[in-house]
């Protein structure tokens, strides 16, 4: 079982192609849609949360890249500012997900993007903005 | 007069500090050292104890004096970046408020507010050397005829600039949740329904105030770590009120004691003045502050040597109780609890999520130690001490 949060950019004119359809029926994947902004004739996001097993995961994404869609791992997407963090931990209480944790060895606030959602709760949550989400 | 087995005096500290020779230990450490050696032999090795904390601390902001203008201006309206800063002082004075929100500003008619620029975040522009747009009006005088004046400004062109903190350093602060059943926006942050979870500020055991808990060495006159640079203690904290319930050890649990602080800009950095930006409530500035505590007595070595356990604090609900002006305790917590990130209230466990960064107090305290041991920074004998506890 492979897993791993994509980020799938739509140009304007593939946005009305049953990509979702395709990845479930013919790569037998597993999909959880973490966020999707998709209008028509339009540029798009699709935040996706996809496991099965390795071979279809890599066919899948094949296919979304076959269509011309932009397809990178949400890890790319979602950064923190390691210059400005200050560390003061007021992020750690509204992540849902745990990706921002305090290491309470080192009393610093840490970043897992693997756990990260993209949710973009951070962001404005920040005092100091340090916590930056490219998602459109 | 209480007898102790040890007692220093400021010159006597101050002395040792000039060769080289004071023992300095952060707040931290000095836990283990009167652990291991008692209160009494700790007095006698260590001299000075640091602490540090780094929290937003709204009640800040700077007096500036921009210079006589040619022709000549009394600066009744002033901004700077489009922030107002109060100018109903003399002339060319100034007073930009860290918790001033930028003119134009949606507030939070787009709710909840995201309060991007403000005060704060023009004091962190200038102490980084940045370029400030200053606007000034005047309604024209005999002697001050000038109605507009403008131009760019970086700090080391304001001809003063005061750093003045009516309230910083607060000794104790609430503990928030929100027992409503809908999200809240607060100055402890976002708060979660149904008690999802709970913020707290201040540096525990690394915090000034907790240190020194009944204000025996800090007052008028006490010499600090304020935003990078050497600056004073100017006078109690507005809101100082020492008369609040405490523990045997003499610590609060409850906001009690403050103290208001002052320092020159020109020599600060914007590493330890942090605008901040607190979503659906509005701008503020992170201040770094730190106090030496000379080691006058056993009795300070056993005040600095205070543990989160022994520090209490109360929880308060931000959603309905607070704002109504109530203040009922919901329950009580100490800073270990706190700082372990959970915290147990009425059986049920709540995380917890500090607004404060430990990791900066440690460093201050660190930094305070380093000059001090270096015979940078010498103790300042207060003038006169904080009110303390009636007796
Ligand atoms: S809220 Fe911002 S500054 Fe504070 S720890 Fe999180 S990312 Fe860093
Ligand atoms: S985007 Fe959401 S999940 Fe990711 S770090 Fe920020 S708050 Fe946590």
């Amino acid at each position: 079982m492979y897993s791993k949060k994509v980020v799938i950019h739509y140009p304007a004119e593939s946005s009305e192609k049953p990509i979702i359809y395709e990845l479930v029926k013919r790569y037998d994947l597993m999909l959880n849609i973490l966020k999707a902004r998709i209008f028509p004739r339009r540029e798009g996001i699709l935040v996706l949360d996809l496991s099965g097993n390795r071979e279809n995961f890599d066919d899948g994404i094949r296919y979304l890249k076959s269509l011309g869609l932009g397809v990178e791992p949400l890890s790319k997407s979602v950064s923190q500012n390691t210059e400005k963090c200050i560390h003061c931990g007021a992020c750690t209480g509204v992540c849902p997900t745990g990706a921002l944790s305090l290491d309470r060895e080192s009393w610093r606030v840490v970043f897992d993007p693997e756990l990260c959602n993209g949710c973009a709760v951070c962001v404005s949550a920040c005092p100091v903005r340090a916590m930056e989400v490219d998602l459109l | 007069m209480k007898k102790y087995k040890v007692i220093k005096t400021y010159q006597e500290i101050n002395d040792k500090i000039r060769q080289g020779k004071a023992v300095v230990v952060t707040a931290e450490e000095m836990i283990d050292v009167v652990e291991r050696h008692g209160d009494v032999e700790a007095a006698r090795r260590v001299d000075v104890v640091t602490t540090g904390t780094f929290s937003p601390m709204c009640s800040s902001g700077a007096f500036l004096n921009f210079g006589h203008t040619s022709p000549k201006i009394r600066a009744s309206k002033v901004w700077l970046n489009d922030v107002p800063a109060y100018g109903g002082i003399a002339a060319v004075d100034c007073y930009i408020g860290a918790g001033e929100v930028v003119e134009g500003d949606p507030l939070n008619s787009v709710y909840p507010g995201e309060f991007n620029y403000g005060g704060g975040h023009v004091i962190q522009d200038l102490v980084a050397g940045n370029v400030i747009r200053l606007r000034a009006e005047g309604y024209g005088t005999d002697c001050y005829p000038a109605r507009k004046y403008e131009r760019t400004i970086t700090l080391q062109d304001f001809r003063d600039a005061t750093l003045f903190n009516p309230r910083n350093a607060y000794q104790n602060y609430n503990c928030a949740v929100n027992a409503s059943d809908r999200i809240i926006y607060t100055y402890m942050g976002m708060l979660r329904p149904r008690m999802a979870n709970v913020a707290y500020a201040t540096a525990g055991q690394l915090s000034p105030l907790f240190n020194d808990p009944c204000y025996r060495t800090i007052g008028i006159g006490t010499r600090i770590f304020l935003g990078g640079a050497q600056g004073f203690v100017a006078w109690p904290g507005t809101q100082h009120n020492p008369n609040v319930p405490r523990g045997k050890n003499g610590v609060p649990k409850e906001g009690a004691g403050a103290i208001a602080t002052i320092g020159n800009l020109k020599e600060m950095s914007p590493e330890w003045l942090v605008g901040a930006s607190i979503l659906g409530y509005g701008v503020s500035l992170y201040v770094g502050i730190g106090i030496p505590i000379p080691i006058l007595n056993e009795e300070m070595a056993r005040y600095t040597a205070v543990k989160d356990e022994d520090i209490f604090a109360q929880i308060y609900d931000y959603g309905m109780d607070y704002p109504k002006g109530v203040s009922k305790s919901l329950g009580e917590t100490n800073y270990k609890e706190l700082r372990s990130g959970t915290v147990v209230l009425n059986g049920k466990e709540i995380p917890a999520a500090p607004l404060s960064s430990y990791l900066k107090a440690l460093e201050i305290a660190a930094i305070l130690k380093e000059w001090i041991e270096r015979g940078d920074f010498l103790l300042g004998e207060p003038q006169q001490l904080l009110p303390s506890v009636s007796e």
